[in-house]
């Protein structure tokens, strides 16, 4: 499968930390366009207007939570189809089964590693393009 | 009833006779009017006071329940979950550390022979070399050339193992938020309770105040319930159940 190395991807973490992780694991994998921002609230204006092509944001974030940010994301009909991958420290059951209700297209527990990050990249494009 | 209340009392009374007395039915009708408002507004009185005392004991039983899973639940929980942090950093400290005791001698290594092959190489430039070492430089080229790709590439994974040891700090940052909320609860109920000092109702478990965002799974705190994801495979395993 041939994926867009230059597609534009936004990375939501209020952890800088983790942001950089994320941006810096992307990055390995050929992916070098990418933008961050530290809640939902930030990221939102950002995806109306910054023609993006992929999301990956965390849930527990002050201001706007990533569920927050997705039921935006999938009530705005410019932004409706933007994948998201959701990459987060919370792991119970009910909040898998909410993330997938609400539209995710992909769901990475904390701590993860690079291989899984990419694996999940990898199928959430296959199954778009399939 | 205080002797005040008693001498108000009986000064009506004996007014009321002396009224009765000299058929004055206006002057009669007023004072057991009067009687009535002090009877009224001594019960006004006893009520509020009992009201009072529900209010303040149903206060102090809310607030001593809520030490008591503070103690009972949420401190033990809080020590578990420091307990997590510790281990967490240390196994990034020690991940990381590996991997820089690892990678250290091979920059070294590559380091050395860079060096003395530039030094090779300066002479070769400089006409300065005999065609039989020609020919051996030429082979320790080829295999630095080789060794030096297989060494970056182990250098290459350790840098990204080293950065994924990093992501401790999140969850750890996590975790030690929601002690520090914990700290600042236990503070507020210490001081409630110190300025409502009394109450003696045996405490009660509450119900458990669960955040609609638990955050991080803590294993033997957060994994009791048997309803959280342990690994990235339960996620799967969900998620394709789910039709995805």
């Amino acid at each position: 499968m041939v994926l867009d190395r230059n597609m534009k991807i936004l990375v939501v973490d209020d952890f800088s930390t983790m942001r950089r992780i994320v941006k810096n694991l992307l990055r390995d994998l050929g992916f070098t366009n990418t933008f961050e921002a530290d809640d939902g609230k930030t990221a939102l204006p950002m995806l109306q207007t910054g023609n993006f092509d992929f999301l990956v944001t965390d849930w527990n974030m002050p201001g706007m939570t990533g569920i927050e940010l997705l039921k935006a994301v999938r009530a705005d009909p410019k932004l409706a189809k933007l994948p998201v991958l959701m990459v987060t420290a919370e792991a119970k059951r009910e909040q898998i089964i909410l993330a997938a209700q609400t539209g995710v297209n992909g769901y990475v527990i904390k701590p993860f590693t690079a291989i899984t990050l990419k694996e999940k990249i990898g199928k959430i494009f296959e199954r778009i393009e399939g | 009833m205080t002797e005040q209340d008693q001498e108000a009392q009986l000064l009506l009374a004996k007014n009321l006779i002396q009224a009765l007395e000299s058929s004055d039915e206006v002057a009669a009708d007023k004072i057991l009017d009067e009687i009535a408002a002090l009877r009224e507004s001594t019960l006004f009185q006893e009520v509020g006071r009992l009201t009072r005392q529900l209010h303040d004991s149903m206060n102090n039983f809310s607030l001593d329940a809520k030490m008591a899973e503070l103690t009972a639940n949420d401190i033990p929980d809080a020590k578990e979950r420091l307990h997590y942090v510790i281990s967490m950093t240390e196994q990034a400290a020690n991940s990381t550390l590996g991997v820089v005791e690892d990678l250290l001698p091979v920059s070294k290594v590559l380091n050395e022979q860079a060096v003395e092959l530039s030094g090779k190489w300066d002479r070769f430039l400089a006409k300065d070399m005999p065609f039989e070492e020609f020919k051996m430089m030429s082979t320790d080229i080829t295999a630095y050339f080789s060794q030096t790709k297989n060494d970056l590439n182990s250098v290459q994974t350790g840098l990204t193992d080293i950065l994924m040891a990093q992501s401790f700090q999140d969850i750890t940052g996590q975790i030690i938020k929601k002690v520090i909320t914990l700290v600042e609860d236990l503070e507020q109920g210490m001081v409630a309770l110190v300025r409502i000092s009394g109450g003696t109702a045996k405490p009660e478990k509450t119900a458990s105040s669960d955040t609609a965002l638990p955050g991080p799974v803590v294993p033997g705190v957060d994994d009791k319930a048997n309803d959280v994801a342990k690994k990235q495979d339960d996620v799967d395993d969900l998620l394709s159940s789910l039709g995805f």
